[in-house]
């Protein structure tokens, strides 16, 4: 395991958005009691798009939804923007996801009573200053597809409504775990250049997780998991477009 | 919030038809509440207004026969405010078309004036005019059984003279709302009718010119009724009193505020019953929505929804469901409420109905079922609102099975693998499972009570007419005759057999308690009137001292072996101690018997008797009616058969429109329950029945999997309903029971199998509809969806 001092050469400049120190955690799954995360310690700076790699089973899902305030560690401290996370109360995670993070998910997780519109719509609901769902829905390329339900929609176009669920609230930080792990490469693209359009256009600090080797060449950083810690954290000098990857 | 309401909309509607099962129980609870709660009311409002405008009297006293001037020593009683002074007289009348023996209550009516006390609504016709003897005002009852109308005239022995009356009005009193014949049950308006007539006019044909032998009065505002009684009675006792009672003694009233407690009784019944069932539903209903949203709820909250908006989101839910029962409920109770207190007027006779549905009762029972459905699912709520999000985006864990009791008792070679799977399923939810069972039992127990009341009173009926008073007619004299009567009466050709009987007022007492009763002596070898012990065997009468109603001995605090004080309101007035040798079991009334002649010693009377009770042979009876008709001494002949039938008639239509209503209410119980447990089942086994259909299970067989386990709940159901049923039906009993009626616990065959054979076919009906789902189960997309 790395010391964070040693990644210095590669931190870009700026505080971290992100400050995790020593987090584990270990929960129950049914009578198995699993050991998700050994100790992490990670930053994540302002608009950087970071890939997390490593193979299922790793805690690198565990260690988003503990970003995003999903889940809380067993142990260690999480710092967002100078603030505590491993510390707040269960009120001040709901505001600080309501507020600042937008989460993009493998299996999209729309609720399937409600159009595209619509659901994108609950989440500019309770937003501050949301973006119309419409224009959500136009930056990922569905202004056809608002009155759709998702059953109605393809796997890519689902992902796509997600994302724009995501970005309507203008987050800082997006989390994506897994966008196209349930896509073929073809629809996985167009859900990954509507991602890194975002982080481009919008400046939002972006988080992706993956298992795909590929894909981690369109992130500024690649961190690597496996069995709850840290492995490795490489940079990327020149980052790919998602046009010109394949899978 | 808009777009979550959406979704609320969209959930609501793609559960429509749970939704609606429970929606209908909490129709039935909220229906239930309302038609009675607003039926009392409206049956207590009616009653009171009917009491206020006509000056119901609230003290009553009859007596042998009292100067007019002994009027003013009641009035001088401290405590008394108005009097009224009546000549009450008894009649044999006939109607004309109508041959059997119709017995009269003559009503004395100031001449010129309204009653000051205990008037009359009159419905048609005029009062009697001033100084007409042969003018009457007729019972609204009796006229309608009769079909009289003012001119009609029916022919009046009275005082053993024959007078031709004319009917010039039909009237209303408040102290006949409920017209009963003294010693009968139930009312019987073709056979028991009160007369008003002009006072002057009756008090000739009674012989009382210049005296009176009824009294009412009123007392003032914080008099104490047991002095005025005590007070008025010492007055009246030189002059035969009777012993005077208050309202709360008076036959109409007593019944009629009877008849409130029952519905009282009946309203908290019934709408707990389907109020926690809708409950127990929801709670089912909405932690298997839960569970099936977990994703949908963690999305929710990685998006910043707060634990309670997602609380409220599914509070909403419920909330929504409640309305469309409430509203559905109230819509129906008001209606029926409405039906149901007309269906009173029937028996009971008012002016006109004050229906009122108090917005209190209506908020209430909108309250008690919001309350207890937000109760019942406030734990499936909470465990939506706190589960964690990161959690909820998992897969539910599998759940846990164990391997069930009768298994390991050693049924396991003998379960197939399909009836493993059904025990298994059963046995993971316990409480699920046990709740299930209630609540197919609860709708099966609705549906016995609904028949319930039927077996009894029909059990009731038949102990009373075919076991105890097997006598064909019961003939009571003017005054106490001699037993030479006896020998004239067995003289009529057509009588097969005759025995006496002597009944006399008298007050009982035991330490501070006392009854006012009339004691009845009968001969011991009796066999057409016979009193019965607990066990319903007939009771030989003992030698000396009395028996008593086991109602009575428990209200007096005796038992077998104690001495009661027997004061006699009549003749001489004896007052003696008696020893207390027996308790009998009876349904209705209180009474006390003697050996006849032990009565006739304890009254120092020789032989005398107040009538008798006679047996004829069918065709023979038109032949003894006419003889009775021409005898003056005979008052009154009341006939076996007719309050049989006439009860019959009477209850027979409200017996089956209640029956029906709870049948169908209970229906939507049995439906409820069983469709909701199906399609839960449905929900949460799609997938393992999809699979075995892929493995190559028929349709069939996964059908036997899916609802073998509602054919278990339902089984169990039945027999613990009958169980429920016997104890709620205890409680009912005990509550209603009163010194007019008891009601044993009897359940026909009949009852059980019409309760059993409703559930089934609801569980069938839903089983149906789930088979339905089942045939049309996707197999490749059940097997695709993530879980």
């Amino acid at each position: 395991m790395r010391d964070a001092g040693e990644e210095a050469a590669d931190r870009p400049t700026g505080d971290p958005v992100f400050r995790a120190r020593g987090v584990t955690k270990v929960y129950r799954m049914g009578e198995v009691q699993v050991h998700a995360l050994r100790g992490v310690d990670l930053d994540l700076f302002p608009g950087e798009l970071v890939v997390l790699l490593g193979p299922s089973g790793s805690g690198k899902s565990t260690l988003l939804n503990i970003l995003g305030g999903l889940d809380t560690a067993t142990g260690g401290t999480v710092e967002y923007r100078g603030k505590e996370l491993t510390r707040a109360t269960e009120r001040e995670l709901t505001e600080y996801r309501r507020r600042h993070v937008g989460f993009v998910f493998q299996f999209y997780n729309l609720i399937p009573s409600l159009t595209a519109v619509e659901n994108v719509a609950v989440v500019t609901d309770i937003a501050a200053e949301p973006m119309p769902p419409e224009e959500a829905l136009g930056l990922v390329g569905l202004s056809d597809r608002l009155h759709h339900f998702p059953a109605q929609l393809s796997g890519g176009e689902q992902q796509r409504v997600a994302i724009a669920r995501a970005i309507a609230k203008r987050p800082l930080v997006m989390l994506c775990d897994e966008p196209t792990g349930a896509l073929d490469a073809a629809t996985g693209i167009v859900v990954l250049e509507a991602l890194e359009r975002v982080n481009r256009e919008l400046r939002t600090t972006m988080a992706l997780i993956t298992h795909n080797a590929d894909i981690a060449e369109m992130a500024d950083r690649v961190i690597r998991v496996s069995s709850g810690a840290i492995h490795s954290v490489t940079r990327n000098d020149r980052k790919k477009a998602p046009r010109e990857m394949r899978w | 919030m808009k777009a979550l309401r959406r979704k609320l909309l969209r959930d609501l509607w793609g559960m429509k038809g749970q939704a609606l099962a429970i929606a209908m129980v909490i129709v039935s609870g909220v229906a239930t509440f309302i038609i009675s709660l607003s039926a009392l009311d409206s049956l207590r409002e009616t009653r009171a207004v009917f009491y206020r405008e006509y000056r119901f009297a609230g003290l009553f006293a009859s007596l042998k026969r009292a100067p007019e001037s002994l009027a003013d020593a009641v009035r001088a009683v401290p405590g008394v405010d108005r009097v009224e002074t009546r000549v009450v007289a008894t009649a044999n009348l006939e109607v004309e078309g109508f041959p059997e023996p119709v017995r009269g209550l003559l009503i004395s009516v100031p001449d010129g004036a309204a009653p000051a006390l205990n008037d009359l609504y009159l419905m048609r016709g005029r009062p009697v005019a001033a100084g007409r003897d042969d003018e009457v005002v007729a019972s609204d009852a009796f006229a309608l059984a009769h079909r009289l109308n003012p001119g009609d005239r029916i022919g009046a022995v009275i005082n053993g003279k024959r007078k031709v009356l004319r009917v010039v009005g039909i009237g209303l009193s408040p102290e006949y709302v409920y017209q009963v014949a003294p010693g009968s049950i139930f009312p019987d308006p073709k056979r028991y009718g009160v007369l008003w007539m002009g006072r002057k006019s009756l008090a000739a044909a009674w012989g009382l010119e210049g005296a009176f032998n009824d009294l009412l009065a009123t007392l003032s505002p914080g008099a104490s009724p047991q002095d005025v009684v005590d007070r008025i009675d010492g007055i009246l006792s030189p002059y035969g009193g009777l012993g005077a009672y208050t309202r709360d003694d008076q036959v109409s009233h007593r019944y009629l505020t009877e008849e409130f407690r029952q519905l009282g009784t009946l309203a908290s019944v019934f709408p707990v019953i389907f109020l926690g069932v809708a409950a127990f539903l929801l709670n089912v209903v909405v932690s298997r929505l839960v569970s099936l949203q977990r994703d949908q709820i963690g999305v929710l909250k990685a998006f910043g929804y707060s634990n309670s908006q997602v609380g409220w989101h599914y509070v909403q839910l419920i909330v929504l469901i409640v309305i469309v029962g409430v509203a559905g409920g109230l819509a129906l109770g008001a209606w029926l409420g409405r039906g149901m207190a007309r269906l009173y007027l029937a028996f009971y006779r008012f002016p006109q109905l004050h229906y009122e549905l108090r917005p209190a009762v209506a908020v209430s029972g909108a309250a008690a079922s919001v309350a207890s459905a937000v109760l019942g699912a406030i734990q499936a709520v909470r465990k939506a609102a706190l589960l964690p999000p990161a959690e909820a985006m998992r897969a539910e864990p599998p759940e846990r099975f164990h391997v069930t009791w009768p298994e390991r008792l050693g049924l396991r070679r003998i379960l197939s693998q399909p009836a493993r799977m059904i025990a298994r399923n059963l046995g993971r939810r316990p409480a699920k499972t046990a709740l299930s069972i209630l609540g197919i039992g609860f709708a099966c127990a609705i549906l016995m009570m609904g028949n319930v009341q039927e077996d009894a009173v029909g059990f009731m009926v038949d102990t009373q007419f075919r076991l105890s008073q097997r006598e064909d007619m019961t003939v009571t004299f003017l005054e106490p005759a001699s037993a030479r009567a006896m020998s004239e009466l067995r003289a009529i050709s057509g009588i097969r057999h005759g025995e006496p009987f002597r009944s006399v007022s008298a007050r009982i007492r035991h330490g501070q308690r006392s009854w006012r009763l009339a004691v009845q002596g009968f001969p011991r070898e009796g066999s057409l009137h016979r009193v019965l012990d607990t066990r319903l065997r007939p009771l030989r009468m003992p030698e000396e001292g009395i028996v008593l109603t086991d109602y009575l001995a428990d209200r007096l605090g005796v038992r077998p072996g104690d001495k009661i004080t027997v004061e006699v309101l009549e003749g001489s007035r004896p007052v003696r101690e008696v020893p207390v040798v027996g308790v009998v079991g009876e349904y209705f009334g209180v009474n006390a018997y003697m050996d006849l002649s032990a009565l006739n010693r304890l009254l120092g009377e020789g032989n005398a008797i107040s009538g008798a009770f006679l047996a004829a042979d069918l065709e023979d009876r038109q032949k003894v009616y006419d003889a009775l008709k021409g005898m003056p001494r005979v008052a009154g002949t009341v006939v076996r058969e007719d309050a049989i039938r006439s009860f019959y008639e009477t209850m027979g239509g409200t017996m089956l429109l209640f029956t029906f209503v709870i049948t169908l209410l209970a229906g939507t119980i049995a439906f409820g329950v069983v469709y909701n447990g199906a399609r839960i089942a449905l929900s949460e086994r799609s997938r393992e029945l999809a699979s075995l259909r892929v493995l190559g299970f028929t349709r069939g067989e996964i059908s036997y999997i899916l609802l073998g386990e509602l054919g278990v709940l339902t089984a169990a159901g039945i027999p613990l309903g009958f169980l429920l049923a016997r104890w709620i039906t205890a409680h009912i009993a005990d509550q209603m029971k009163s010194d007019l009626f008891r009601v044993p616990m009897v359940m026909a065959a009949s009852s059980y199998g019409f309760a059993a054979l409703v559930v089934v076919v609801s569980a069938l009906l839903s089983g149906l509809l789930v088979r339905h789902s089942l045939d049309h189960l996707d197999l490749v997309a059940v097997l695709k969806t993530r879980e």
